[in-house]
């Protein structure tokens, strides 16, 4: 049975429709991210699984039970929030136990668990500290143990990382992901972070204008994009379409390709069965560290990113020299032909 | 004009302002130990004699009671309907919700005359009542409830709404988040508003005389009746004297517990 169910949710802010006729299903014990430009619609929908927001029309339910109408102190669902919310004039272990507390555990039973939740987010002995004493980092475990010791179905993140810097939120990422391991509880996270919810979910919701564009395992949007939007939004893609593909392709439609499935070959390299060799000129190369970006312009139209990782060997040419005559190599197979119209490709967040 | 020299005319004049404001307050107080009855200067000499005489006049006394208590009552319910006020204009928008906050802060910055005359009448002849202590009590509270309303509203615009939405995501019903989450952290922003609150309920003089009628005397209205008999004049020093020392701790608590906040009320009546 599914955790959490959405029918035909929808949700106006005035003349703005921010969630549109939205079906959702997200399975028990899954890590499943809502990912999306801001303004997309996913924290809304997140709102409306906690009860902070109420849907125009439509409804939501966890479990089998229909909560639509019922207020947030009445859900089986705990959030953390994009500020963390950790009550300022309370200590840390008051802060964790509070759930507990407000549903009548007795006072020895709440600081127990209380103190099992922290040690499950390594903060062992933090208990009598105040808030503002505490990182960034740390306040996000709090706000994490406190929603956790209630035992909820279904736990729901709001950005939780987001204002974390690069390291320490690429170490919560691997936590976050051994947490909801440990506990078997529903993840719904939501970010804007491609990266964030590829490495850590079971399945993504791609959201755009109120709307899902696909739910799909990480693999499967990274591989097969069901649209044009997706496969710009989730990583880098080259588009090839129009007059360019009929050029190129030999057929015409919509196509997207992954930089990493490009080979720089030299001039005239012909291609090998099920291949395509596509004449260009380097235009520019960029040093990325781990990899390296060529931008090629092809003699039949159109430019693409080639993304080449820098590895060490040295047998293949180098690709330092601009305005050099190449050959784009690349294989059928890794071709995405893509649905979803003709809409243009819009920079990933 | 270079920068030393600014800052020394800027001194100056701070110097002189706090001059004009605390010199006389200084004179009220040693002419509380004037031996002269009509506070020549300098005194010819000092007595504790005025102090022991106002320490036994029980108009003085009498008057001091009434002042508290009807500080304290338009206190009290200044902060009750203010808290509520600012909690109901909070994140609720809705048709008026300007103007509603307008007419509350209002009063503040109405001449007293005005609002005592009004008042006056509205007693009197609307409500057919008897003018007295709980006509001054709820005079008082028209403009006791603008310091706490200023203070919580001030206080919960600083209030991260996701505090609230919080506890009440981890089971907490309305009331539980209020008495757990909001009112700990309106606690010391009610505490300054209440302070100044009681700071201008007590020395109120302009509405109280429209609305005291002829039996009831607060401490204001009492030395204003007595500073021009000769007998009673000294006495009123030492009364005035007390005064000062008086109101001095509520505002300084005031503005000790919310540096800010306090500044958009007091002063202003």
């Amino acid at each position: 049975m599914a955790a959490v169910t959405t029918r035909g949710l929808t949700k106006d802010f005035g003349e703005v429709r921010a969630v549109d006729d939205l079906d959702l299903e997200i399975a028990d014990g899954e890590f499943f991210s809502m990912l999306g430009p801001s303004g997309s619609g996913k924290t809304t929908v997140l709102r409306m699984v906690a009860g902070f927001e109420r849907p125009t029309s439509g409804s939501v339910l966890l479990g089998d039970q229909d909560v639509t109408a019922l207020p947030p102190h009445r859900r089986d669902v705990n959030t953390v929030f994009q500020d963390y919310a950790i009550f300022p004039h309370m200590d840390v272990i008051t802060n964790v136990e509070y759930g507990l507390r407000v549903k009548g555990v007795d006072r020895r039973d709440r600081r127990r668990r209380a103190e099992e939740a922290l040690s499950a987010v390594r903060l062992e002995g933090y208990g009598r500290r105040r808030p503002h004493q505490l990182s960034g980092g740390q306040r996000q475990r709090v706000a994490l143990a406190r929603a956790l010791v209630n035992r909820p179905k279904v736990l729901l993140l709001d950005e939780p990382l987001g204002a974390l810097d690069l390291k320490l939120r690429q170490e919560m990422q691997l936590e976050l992901k051994q947490i909801q391991r440990d506990v078997g509880i529903t993840f719904v996270f939501v970010t804007h972070d491609q990266e964030e919810a590829l490495s850590m979910s079971d399945r993504v919701a791609v959201f755009r204008d109120g709307r899902v564009e696909q739910v799909a395992t990480p693999i499967e949007l990274y591989e097969r994009p069901a649209s044009s939007f997706v496969a710009g939004f989730v990583g880098i893609s080259n588009r090839i379409s129009g007059e360019t593909a009929r050029q190129l392709l030999g057929t015409s439609g919509d196509y997207a390709v992954r930089p990493e499935r490009l080979r720089v070959a030299p001039a005239g390299t012909s291609a090998s069965p099920g291949e395509l060799s596509l004449p260009g000129k380097v235009r520019e190369v960029v040093y990325l560290g781990p990899t390296t970006h060529a931008i090629v312009e092809l003699h039949g139209g159109g430019t693409l990113t080639i993304s080449r990782p820098n590895t060490g060997a040295t047998a293949e040419p180098p690709l330092e020299a601009a305005d050099r005559l190449v050959a784009v190599v690349l294989h059928r197979d890794s071709l995405i032909a893509l649905s979803g119209g003709t809409e243009e490709t819009e920079e990933t967040a | 004009m270079n920068d030393g020299r600014l800052k020394a005319v800027l001194r100056a004049l701070t110097g002189v302002v706090l001059l004009v404001v605390y010199v006389p307050l200084l004179l009220v107080m040693v002419n509380s130990f004037n031996v002269d009855r009509t506070f020549t200067w300098p005194p010819p000499r000092l007595t504790l004699h005025w102090w022991n005489v106002a320490a036994h006049s029980s108009g003085a006394r009498h008057a001091l009671l009434v002042s508290v208590e009807v500080a304290l009552l338009a206190t009290a319910i200044a902060l009750t309907l203010g808290t509520l006020a600012g909690l109901a204009l909070r994140r609720t928008r809705f048709f008026g919700r300007n103007v509603v906050s307008l007419l509350i802060i209002l009063p503040i910055a109405l001449p007293g005359i005005v609002t005592g005359i009004a008042l006056n009448n509205a007693f009197r002849t609307m409500l057919g009542l008897e003018l007295g202590f709980l006509t001054i009590v709820v005079a008082h509270a028209t403009f006791c409830i603008v310091t706490v309303f200023n203070n919580v509203q001030a206080r919960l615009q600083r209030l991260a709404p996701s505090l609230e939405q919080a506890s009440a995501d981890l089971g907490a019903g309305p009331f539980t988040t209020f008495r757990l989450v909001t009112f700990p952290m309106l606690r010391s922003a009610l505490l300054a508003g209440g302070l100044l609150a009681f700071g201008l309920s007590f020395d109120e003089i302009v509405v109280t005389t429209f609305t005291a009628g002829p039996t009831e005397q607060t401490l204001p209205i009492w030395i204003f009746q007595n500073l021009f008999r000769p007998n009673q004049a000294p006495v009123v020093n030492v009364v005035a004297a007390v005064l000062v020392l008086l109101s001095a701790i509520p505002i300084y608590l005031a503005q000790r517990l919310s540096g800010d906040v306090v500044s958009g009320a007091a002063g202003a009546h």
